[in-house]
């Protein structure tokens, strides 16, 4: 059964969010999402100053098997990608809340947010996919 | 949901993830992929393949037969247990499947094909079978487990009597024989040394069981696919196919040319290729930026042409990359991959990358 902390927001396609007390978002993949995708072995996070749009790939963590992207639950500009995973990737399975976020980000104003879900809705979604 | 080989319920009880392939319900992996890559680098993992198609082929003619129908020569089979590694080709001289072929007795070889190709491979066998007055017969009810590492074959030999586990360690590589009521074979997928064991379906989960509990890891085919890329071994369907032929697949070596006057299907056609020379070949690729290669990437190589990796994966021995790309004949050593529209820099190497447990690329 996957953690789902009960202080984030999650998405759909298994990010999670938690608003910093600047009021800045932070970005990684669930418990879940890690899991499934096994051991990762690279992780591409955005580099500070990009603009990365709700809804749209912006990130890419890569596994053993595959890769997949991660896509941002807001609108806004990256204000530092973790530069702990390029020579630690593990670290997103091993602390997937915690070291192993992957993008701060600041919400442009009045920007698109993706449908977020609270723990509760989350973990339903997980239960629906058979985790 | 697939077929299953009698180990899936243990296989779910372990707690693997299990995936289809070439429609079988099959562990990818238990706890961690690279753990298990690990277990076998350093120590012994075991692998369930029952899901390969293994046949038995009888009747006195059964050596003439197999020279027709295989790219690599049987005759090179003089000992009773000695194992083949060869091709099966079609008229045109692609790839209809890989397999090992075993020399059992002077009227009874037999061969084990992927479970992918199981369905056309038997058809192709039966087509032919008759001219030579030779049964096929499929063994279903055999189990197949792959144990292999350093330590794979003291630890496999802890299950067979006092004789079994002698004669099982005195087998040279690439020869099996019947131990115990069972075909013990030092043979693998990993470039480890290792046996592969057939045996009833009714042995395979107690025989499971207890090579864990001696220290033996349940691998799963994700740890197998990372083991054979490092160790230089084609995949079929990724490396080869139908539309390949052996000559630009890295193959060559498995193709017996000599004696000239042998005729097999696909000879005409290798001639041919072989007197125009082959367009392409198969290298490996070592990425030398950050990154992960996987099958279908195109690569370009400067001055020359394009080609495609196809297979690829990140190697848990040489913590970076690695390939297999079938390229233009003429490529160099350097070559640039198109990984999500970046252009990344790879090195061509020959495979194999790791070989008992040690780096063999720089």
């Amino acid at each position: 059964m996957s953690n789902v902390p009960a202080d984030l927001k999650y998405t759909k396609s298994h990010e999670w969010l938690r608003t910093l007390p600047d009021g800045t978002i932070e970005i990684g993949i669930t418990d879940h999402a890690q899991h499934a995708l096994g051991d990762l072995v690279f992780v591409e996070a955005p580099e500070a100053g990009r603009s990365v749009k709700a809804g749209e790939p912006c990130a890419v963590v890569e596994s053993v098997k595959a890769a997949s992207d991660v896509y941002s639950p807001v609108t806004g500009e990256v204000l530092a990608g973790n530069p702990e995973l390029a020579s630690e990737p593990e670290i997103v399975n091993t602390e997937p809340y915690g070291g192993g976020w992957l993008m701060r980000v600041r919400p442009a104003a009045g920007g698109a947010t993706a449908q977020l879900l609270s723990p509760a809705e989350y973990e339903k979604l997980l239960q629906e996919e058979g985790d | 949901m697939g077929r299953q080989t009698p180990l899936f319920e243990l296989h779910r009880e372990l707690g693997a993830r299990i995936v289809d392939f070439g429609g079988w319900d099959m562990p990818v992996q238990y706890s961690s992929q690279i753990g298990e890559h690990h277990a076998v680098r350093r120590a012994a993992g075991v692998f369930d393949v029952s899901h390969m198609c293994v046949v038995d082929l009888k009747g006195v003619r059964v050596r003439a037969f197999l020279r027709y129908l295989l790219a690599n020569d049987v005759e090179k089979l003089v000992r009773p247990g000695k194992a083949l590694y060869s091709c099966m080709l079609n008229e045109s001289g692609g790839v209809l499947d890989d397999l090992i072929v075993y020399y059992l007795s002077d009227s009874w070889f037999r061969v084990v094909v992927n479970a992918g190709t199981r369905d056309k491979d038997l058809a192709w066998i039966r087509k032919h079978a008759p001219e030579f007055d030779v049964s096929v017969l499929e063994r279903t009810e055999l189990a197949m487990l792959a144990i292999q590492g350093p330590e794979a074959r003291g630890k496999a030999a802890k299950l067979l009597s006092r004789v079994g586990a002698a004669t099982a360690l005195e087998l040279d590589t690439f020869v099996g024989r019947e131990i115990d009521g069972w075909f013990v074979a030092r043979t693998g997928y990993t470039g480890e040394d290792g046996f592969e064991v057939m045996l009833p379906s009714s042995d395979a989960v107690r025989v499971w069981r207890e090579l864990n509990s001696l220290g033996v890891a349940s691998c799963g085919l994700g740890a197998r696919d990372t083991l054979r890329l490092e160790a230089g071994m084609n995949l079929y369907g990724n490396d080869m196919d139908e539309k390949t032929h052996p000559f630009e697949s890295g193959l060559a070596w498995t193709v017996a040319m000599e004696p000239r006057d042998r005729r097999f299907i696909g000879r005409e056609a290798l001639e041919a290729i072989k007197s125009s020379g082959s367009a392409r070949k198969l290298v490996g690729l070592v990425l030398e930026d950050r990154g992960v290669l996987r099958s279908h990437q195109q690569v370009t190589v400067p001055g020359v042409g394009v080609g495609e990796t196809t297979s690829g994966t990140f190697s848990p021995t040489l913590e970076r990359s690695i390939a297999f790309a079938r390229v233009p004949a003429g490529s160099g050593d350097r070559v640039q991959v198109d990984i999500r529209g970046k252009l990344l820099n790879a090195r061509v190497v020959k495979p194999p990358f790791v070989r008992f447990g040690k780096a063999v690329v720089a």
